[in-house]
């Protein structure tokens, strides 16, 4: 966990889904997004996808929170509402300015959001899609610089040129376009954009997802090295595990629009707490064949609920082993079950989960 | 233990000729796979997994075709024809004699009548993507019955049962309503089912899965490699296994073949291979992926640097040699390295072990 200086607020009581204490970055309150579902011929709108519904977490300067999730458990939504790329339907999204104060992005105008989109920026999953083909790399980087009047001319080619060094690409190819380059190097190409404008706070979602194992670990590394080097914060969303915890200092585990578990990363791994992360953990892959024995996979049974239509009580309930008749009445709460560790299961202090030992073996 | 040969693959080469030039996508691969094992074959994007599977099929896209070796298929004889008809090993005949009957694939015409009876009954396939063999337009029910009825002389009925039955053996719940269901109406996962469900109509010898979870979540893809398993022990299948993913890998394989650039690196028993890896490829492949509960405190990963070059500028000499670290200058740039035998089913192509 972070030990910076302290001139942001400081917390000492936990709040649903915060760390123990530090110095808050992002503080995100309640947040929620409703994507309406219309039909007919006057799109009357006859339903709500809860895409994010009601979660609450923080991310301290200099960490890295990690979101993690099946797919169309909102981890992008909620990442691009932090970035008010959406407007919220409810919440806050609280972000320390420079000067130590909380200002609630939410209802911030596009004019007033200006300054903070320096500060925030993002990092694609699809290093193929999100590259504008017909611009040459100097453009892709340098444009961010250009448009907030950083730079220009012989100063913006030389920032360029440092910015692709640092990310390991050869300075003199930066007059090229998007298609000569491998699915790894336009990573870097987009690590260096979001990184143009000294940004305090990177969302990296699937950062790493499209990208083959060789060259995964070479990016895994370069997105660690930058956080030391420029002070970085991140929120790193992604669906592997095992890339969770090697990048994460905490982990915050969404279910269906909600936050079900939020620990520090050993944490979560070596003793989970909701019923679902420990699935999660078992459903991992062991790249070790002399483990198979030992591995007592959880089959989750059926298929993630429709956030459209989700079931009463606790949303994992039709898929839980240990399901008893209150989990299908009432919804838990997230609560705060050992410190810092918080779950959303109406059992966490009785059951008795399976999490990942440091040896790599689940125990 | 030992089984009988099912498929074994010699020299096979694999080329799509195309304006820009011609890309070797195969190129010179051996392995074999036997009867009701599973063979997992992994490697990074483009290295020629996929195009190997659909070698065996015969159902290479356009420009592309198999130029060179041979796909041998030790064709097991069937106890009866019917949809549920049990695969009986030739090998295991009394005196050792094999009676079975041994196609080469690879010679056969893309459009005949041998591979298209060989196609579905003796060798299924099932696809990442589910929607690029299911038929958007037809009910569940009727693609399954129309498979079933394609290769046994089962009546309209009994397809209808046994359709259900398979629907319920691979884990679709209330399979009869479902038969009257279109894909789109089914999720991902449950796709995916559906499809195995047609692969296994007609009880193949050999089901060649091409990365089936890579595009799922991992609760998904853990009930999909326990259906698998749980598959192959009631029906006794072969599986040929296409993933990049070691985890799934390790758990799944018996052998296993690392592909790079088109070519083995190295192929073996699955302990072998994650155990005493003798390809540098494949030993740092191993290092370099985080690994759940090992990487937690490590401070960086072990990374191959560069990648993969482009089909169009092959490295000359070994593939992987811009890339090792154990590169031995006017030997592995020179020399393509020859496949040397380390033990039984188990080969290495590398020039470190040359002289071994
Ligand atoms: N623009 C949109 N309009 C309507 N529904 C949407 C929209 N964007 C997302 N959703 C829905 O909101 C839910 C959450 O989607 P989101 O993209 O945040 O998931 P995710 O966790 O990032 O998944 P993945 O792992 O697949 O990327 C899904 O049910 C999705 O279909
Ligand atoms: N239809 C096609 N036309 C041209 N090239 C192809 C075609 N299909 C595959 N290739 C090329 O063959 C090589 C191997 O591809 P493939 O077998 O699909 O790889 P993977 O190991 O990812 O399955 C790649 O270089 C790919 O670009
Ligand atoms: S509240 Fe009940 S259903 Fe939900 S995770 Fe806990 S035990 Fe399972
Ligand atoms: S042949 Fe040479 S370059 Fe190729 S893997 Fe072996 S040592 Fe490395
Ligand atoms: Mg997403
Ligand atoms: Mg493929």
């Amino acid at each position: 966990m972070s030990e910076q200086s302290t001139n942001g607020q400081q917390i000492s009581t936990s709040q649903n889904g915060s760390p123990a204490a530090g110095n808050i970055l992002l503080d995100v309150k309640n947040l929620q997004k409703w994507f309406p579902i219309t039909a007919g011929f006057f799109r009357r709108t006859i339903g709500h996808v809860k895409a994010v519904d009601d979660i609450s977490f923080q991310v301290l300067q200099g960490e890295t929170v990690g979101l993690v999730g099946e797919s169309g458990c909102g981890k992008t939504t909620a990442g691009r509402c932090i970035l008010r790329a959406y407007d919220l339907t409810g919440g806050q999204v609280l972000f320390q300015d420079h000067d130590g104060k909380m200002v609630d992005l939410g209802p911030l105008t596009n004019n007033e959001m200006k300054p903070y989109r320096q500060q925030v920026r993002m990092i694609f999953q699809d290093p193929f899609n999100s590259l504008n083909p017909r611009m040459p790399v100097i453009d892709i980087v340098g444009d961010p610089l250009k448009i907030n009047n950083v730079a220009a001319g012989k100063e913006l080619e030389d920032r360029v040129a440092s910015l692709l060094a640092r990310v390991g690409l050869r300075p003199e190819y930066m007059r090229r376009y998007p298609h000569a380059f491998s699915g790894g190097e336009r990573q870097r190409i987009g690590i260096a954009r979001a990184l143009a404008l000294d940004p305090r706070l990177v969302v990296a979602d699937e950062a790493v997802s499209a990208l083959d194992v060789s060259v995964r670990a070479q990016i895994l590394n370069l997105i660690k090295d930058l956080q030391e080097e420029f002070n970085l914060t991140y929120i790193f969303v992604s669906h592997d595990l095992s890339v969770i915890e090697y990048i994460c200092d905490r982990v915050v585990v969404m279910y269906v629009g909600k936050i079900v578990e939020v620990a520090e990363t050993e944490e979560l791994f070596d003793q989970p707490f909701h019923p679902y992360t420990e699935a999660l953990l078992s459903a991992v892959p062991n790249p070790d064949p002399r483990m198979r024995q030992q591995k007592a996979r959880i089959v989750l049974e059926g298929d993630v609920a429709d956030p459209a239509n989700p079931p009463s009580g606790c949303y994992f309930h039709p898929r839980c082993r240990y399901v008893q008749d209150q989990c299908s009445q009432e919804t838990p709460e997230l609560r705060e079950i050992a410190p810092g560790h918080f779950a959303a299961c109406h059992f966490a202090e009785e059951l008795t989960l399976v999490g990942v030992t440091a040896s790599g073996e689940l125990g | 233990m030992e089984t009988p040969v099912l498929i074994e693959i010699k020299n096979l080469k694999t080329h799509f000729f195309l304006d820009e030039g011609t890309v070797q996508a195969v190129n010179g691969v051996d392995f074999t796979i036997h009867q009701h094992k599973t063979l997992c074959v992994v490697g990074e994007s483009g290295c020629g997994k996929s195009v190997t599977a659909r070698s065996i099929l015969q159902i290479v896209d356009q420009p592309g075709r198999i130029v060179e070796g041979e796909i041998l298929y030790h064709r097991p004889d069937r106890l009866s024809v019917a949809g549920n008809g049990e695969w009986t090993s030739g090998a295991t005949s009394a005196n050792g004699n094999s009676t079975t009957e041994i196609i080469d694939l690879a010679a056969l015409d893309p459009r005949g009548r041998e591979i298209r009876a060989i196609r579905g009954q003796d060798i299924s396939m099932i696809f990442q993507e589910p929607m690029t063999s299911l038929s958007p337009i037809h009910t569940v029910g009727n693609q399954i019955t129309e498979a079933i009825k394609l290769h046994t002389d089962m009546l309209d009925d009994e397809a209808d049962e046994h359709a259900i039955e398979l629907l319920r053996r691979v884990g679709i719940p209330r399979p009869a309503e479902r038969l009257g269901t279109y894909p789109f109406e089914l999720s991902g996962g449950m796709r995916q089912r559906v499809m195995i469900a047609m692969a296994l109509s007609c009880n193949p010898a050999l089901l060649i899965a091409d990365e089936p979870t890579t595009a799922v979540d991992v609760t998904t893809q853990a009930q999909i490699l326990e259906l698998l398993e749980e598959l192959q022990d009631e029906f006794g299948m072969a599986i040929m296994l296409i993933t990049h993913d070691l985890g799934v890998v390790a758990e799944m394989a018996d052998d296993v073949v690392v592909m790079y650039l088109g070519q083995v690196a190295e192929r073996g028993d699955v302990d072998s291979i994650f155990h005493d890896p003798k390809h540098p490829y494949t030993q740092s492949l191993l290092k370099s992926i985080p690994r759940l509960g090992v990487s937690r405190n490590r401070q960086r990963l072990d990374s191959i640097r560069g990648m993969v070059p482009d089909p169009y500028n092959r490295p000359a000499g070994c593939m992987f040699g811009p890339r090792c670290d154990h590169f031995m200058p006017g030997r592995c740039d020179a020399i393509s390295p020859p496949a040397i035998p380390l033990g039984p089913g188990r080969e290495v192509h590398c020039l470190l072990y040359e002289d071994e």
